[in-house]
């Protein structure tokens, strides 16, 4: 059966629907399949925020967006930068660098970049490893940097190992259009939610079971929504762990930047140079200025690889994702003047603290403790003590007043695969701090309410 | 050793393609007026580098368009965390106005229906994710775009089916050849999801008519096949016959299935800007438009980008004279292009659209076959130093033919590359035995370049090959030349 389509002057009109056994005949899998996710609780906060926008005057009763992981803390200084130094709106060379940007489709992208990028990555990294521009693979976001490296390193059925809680992007990114399986790490807030090496080979063995093949193992460090970095002699264990099975290592590393504490940041890549680069060309770094830089608008993604067949081929395949020639120039020009970059960092780093700082003892007056988290742009908060049942749903049930009622926006545990119900992402660097303090107060009320109504820090589910 | 996926180790990628030569002879001695004027001139790269003039002034009169400068940034926090795959508003809106003007107000687009990818490279991809599965495949009249293979196929496990066309009738897509492609292709148990043409053609540079249109259209409605139409080079036409869009075919139809009807464009060559990553997938299927949109997160347009092109393409007069202009300086430089050809003797088939020619060196063939093609084309590499694109790149079943690019340089160099086709057809002609065998004694048998000062090899940390879209810039005399 065939819709029928009434034209009219300007738009294409359903005029009538009529009901397909398949609605979708003729697309592919992929296309039919769920696998983008965005069916997940996690969209859902996002829509009844579009519907529905906190704003101080419009709309003071407006859901506060939680939810989402930006960093629009320190804008004034990349404004002031602009502001500065005409060269980087110019096109370089006055207008007549236009043409030459607007030509520039190399897949090597800009080399003042690509350079620009190693030189930021070792700066964030307070110097303790080096990084060559030559493998720095630039993509269109690092959403792309990760699909392109799960092309690259496992075949269609073949699985990566990802320690829970994660990123629920990474359902979409990592699975969706490869084909690839995500077979989790389970992790514990006994231990703080660490990856242990036991966890690591239960993962593996879970895999085997499974008749599925891993490729490697991919960690977000600092953890997103954990908030915290990994240790380093965790980074060690997985490092012998992948060497072991000799499979790959994938460190999205997206958050480096947003460490509170320069120091308590430990990259694989500084691990790998004190094992003098042995065995490493099975890890990639994956990179963005989506966070660290709160530029998530201009889609900066990089892959930078110790393997010299990844970066040729990631080169290769960046073709389908690369980077605007006017965005790379504009960046270039910033993250090469090296004094505005390390007072960037800096400030960033410590706006975020205090932020963080306010958020926690805001959170803890009002009897509620978080995870103990050094970096990010987010607290992962725990109410499990506020179930009534230890289950999704029971995390589901307190989720849903939460963002009806109290109107807050916030990540449910389950929508990033927690194994243990009850906890929530809370973001807290996507808004003011005069807005921060409605939040905080609206939770207050809330937990007030709840003391109040059952006296024994239970909700009911309803 | 630790192992990579199929994917990466696979050649689709197409870059073992003997194609690529043709652009390492160029990067190791790119020709320039006055440093180096006998390096070899590039006329493999379609760029539209003739009214860059243009969108200078524009950029010049317009600061606010940039998040960067005094008059724009304070747009710049707003744009900078715009990442909603919808896409600015009116970037959509734009764009949609301005597809609708380079077809003359004969057809309005949907801003609601474009979808955002990486370019035409990433758009084209895209479409295949969400039409086919691996192993599907699509039918593609050859001669066609050589990265077709990569883009279509490479990571997505589609796989293309030439409907071959010949020079027997100005290289037409005839019924009777999709029909035979189709049939083939049942009988080889390869499911055909689709057929995907470019209209105006790369590398024919000629546009389909009407009726062809309408039977493109009819055949995949018959067999309930998908019809991606790339128009990338839509703004190109420099001459009649006019350019007629699927979206026109859409509205004239009585029936056409428009969950079938899909298209390809970007702002690369119409508007040269490749650098930008402009590239749109335009459905008349919901369903596609749903998930492509979701998709096109691997692939979203800077906003910042999309913020300054906004601007640019709904300034309504800006648009009018840019297309008139470019059109005319195409049809300048295709008429003196094809004119100086013509006194060398060389023929192309004739052409209205597109950044190159598609000439016909048949008779300078020593027979009709590949290899006498790969040989007269080393020679035009090694000896002629004019890097053109040698017609089985693009799958022609014909030996002979060979795509020259010609907008993508200023005048001088034009005259330069005439100057040397017809010294070296004069050449042909009068010295032809003596200059045979001179040449097959110097001649290697397989083009063999020395890479005494780049870096070639993979295994080395450092890769310098350079994709075929990607020209040294820095080094070619266009960033010097005056439009």
């Amino acid at each position: 059966m065939q819709k029928r389509l009434h034209y009219l002057q300007d738009k294409l009109v359903m005029a009538i629907e009529i009901e397909q056994p398949s609605a979708h005949v003729g697309l592919s899998k992929v296309a039919v399949s769920d696998t983008h996710g965005e069916d997940s609780p996690y969209f859902a906060g996002w829509k009844a925020y579009d519907e529905n926008p906190y704003d101080e005057l419009s709309n003071p009763s407006g859901v506060i967006q939680m939810g989402l992981a930006e960093n629009q803390v320190s804008f004034d200084l990349l404004e002031e930068y602009l502001e500065k130094h005409a060269e980087a709106s110019s096109w370089g060379k006055g207008v007549s660098g236009f043409r030459e940007n607007a030509l520039f489709q190399d897949y090597h992208g800009l080399q003042s970049f690509r350079k620009a990028m190693a030189s930021f990555m070792e700066q964030i990294r307070g110097g303790r490893a080096k990084f060559d521009s030559e493998r720095v693979v630039l993509t269109a976001g690092a959403t792309a940097a990760n699909e392109l490296l799960t092309f690259i390193l496992a075949d269609p059925g073949d699985a990566l190992l990802v320690p829970t809680p994660y990123y629920p992007g990474f359902d979409r990114d990592l699975r969706w259009r490869t084909g690839v399986k995500i077979v989790p790490i389970h992790c514990h807030s006994s231990n703080n939610f660490q990856i242990t090496p036991q966890a690591l080979e239960a993962a593996y063995n879970d895999a085997e079971a499974m008749n599925i093949k891993v490729r490697g193992v991919l960690i977000t460090n600092p953890s997103n929504p954990l908030g915290a970095t990994i240790q380093r002699s965790t980074l060690e264990e997985i490092l012998d762990f992948v060497t072991r099975k000799n499979i790959h290592l994938v460190s999205d590393e997206i958050y480096s930047g947003s460490v509170f504490s320069s120091s308590e940041f430990i990259s694989v890549a500084e691990v790998l140079e004190a094992r003098q680069y042995k065995d490493s060309e099975r890890v990639h770094i994956v990179y963005s200025l989506s966070k660290d830089l709160g530029l998530p608008g201009f889609r900066v993604g990089t892959i930078y690889s110790y393997n010299d067949k990844v970066v040729t081929t990631a080169r290769r395949m960046s073709s389908f994702t690369l980077i605007s020639s006017q965005t790379q120039h504009l960046l270039a020009s910033m993250l090469s003047d090296k004094k505005f970059t390390e007072n960037y960092i800096k400030t960033n780093r410590e706006r975020l603290r205090k932020r963080y700082e306010m958020i926690i003892e805001g959170l803890r007056s009002s009897g509620i403790e978080c995870l103990k988290g050094n970096a990010g742009l987010f607290c992962w908060m725990n109410l499990s003590p506020l179930l009534q049942n230890q289950t999704r749903e029971g995390e589901l049930a307190l989720w849903n007043p939460m963002l009806h009622e109290v109107k807050l926006n916030i990540s449910p545990g389950s929508s990033c695969h927690c194994s243990e119900p009850g906890w929530f992402r809370v973001c807290f660097a996507n808004m003011s701090e005069q807005t921060l303090q409605v939040a905080l107060k609206r939770i207050q009320n809330f937990m007030e309410q709840i003391r109040e109504r059952d006296g024994n820090l239970v909700i009911s589910s309803q | 050793m630790v192992v990579l996926s199929k994917i990466a180790t696979n050649d689709r990628h197409g870059e073992n393609s003997p194609y690529f030569d043709g652009w390492k002879a160029y990067d190791m001695n790119p020709y320039h007026p006055t440093k180096n004027r006998d390096g070899v001139i590039q006329m493999g790269l379609a760029e539209n580098q003739l009214c860059f003039d243009l969108s200078e002034d524009w950029i010049r009169k317009n600061p606010k368009a940039s998040i960067c400068t005094a008059e724009g940034v304070d747009e710049f926090k707003n744009i900078a965390i715009f990442q909603d795959y919808h896409g600015l508003p009116e970037f959509r809106q734009a764009v949609a106005s301005f597809m609708g003007r380079v077809r003359g107000g004969r057809v309005k687009f949907d801003p609601e229906r474009i979808v955002m990818s990486g370019g035409a490279t990433g758009a084209n991809e895209l479409i295949m994710f969400c039409l086919a599965d691996p192993g599907d495949a699509f039918l593609v009249p050859s001669p066609y775009y050589p990265a077709f293979d990569r883009d279509l196929g490479w990571r997505t496990g589609v796989q293309i089916v030439p409907v071959h066309c010949d020079s027997s009738n100005g290289f037409l897509i005839t019924k009777a050849a999709l029909e035979a492609a189709y049939e083939k292709a049942q009988e080889d148990n390869i499911n055909i999801k689709g057929l995907l043409i470019a209209n105006p053609s790369n590398p024919l540079g000629t546009v389909l008519d009407r009726d062809t249109l309408k039977s493109l259209v009819s055949f995949v409605n018959e067999k309930n096949i998908h019809l991606v139409c790339d128009e990338i080079y839509a703004a190109t036409l420099f001459s009649t016959p006019n350019f007629v869009s699927i979206s026109e075919i859409m509205q004239e139809m009585e029936y056409c299935n428009p969950d079938l009807i899909h298209i390809v464009y970007s702002l690369s060559k119409d508007m040269g800007l490749p650098g930008f990553r402009v590239g749109i997938v335009y459905s008349y299927n919901d369903t596609v438009v749903s998930c492509g949109r979701k998709m096109s997160s691997f692939g979203l347009v800077s906003s910042q980008t999309q913020h300054l092109l906004a601007a640019m393409l709904s300034d309504e007069e800006f648009v009018g004279n840019y297309l008139e202009q470019s059109s005319k300086r195409l049809e300048k430089r295709h008429n003196a292009f094809t004119k100086g050809l013509a006194k060398a003797g060389i023929t192309c088939l004739k052409s209205n659209a597109g950044l190159f020619v598609w000439m016909d060196l048949r008779r300078l063939l020593k027979e009709q076959t590949l290899e006498a093609e790969m040989a007269l084309w080393r020679v035009i590499i090694n000896e002629v130093k004019v890097n053109v694109s040698p017609g089985s790149s693009f799958h022609c079943s014909e030996p002979g033919w060979f795509r020259v690019c010609f907008a993508n340089m200023d005048d001088e160099t034009v005259e330069v590359a005439l100057q040397r086709i017809n010294a070296f057809v004069r050449q042909e002609k009068d010295g032809n035995n003596k200059a045979q065998g001179k040449r097959t004694k110097c001649l290697p048998k397989k083009l063999q370049l020395s890479f005494s000062f780049r870096r070639y090899d993979e295994g080395l940390m450092s890769p310098h090959i350079m994709s075929p879209h990607s020209p040294h810039v820095p080094l070619s005399p266009l960033v010097r030349a005056r439009t």
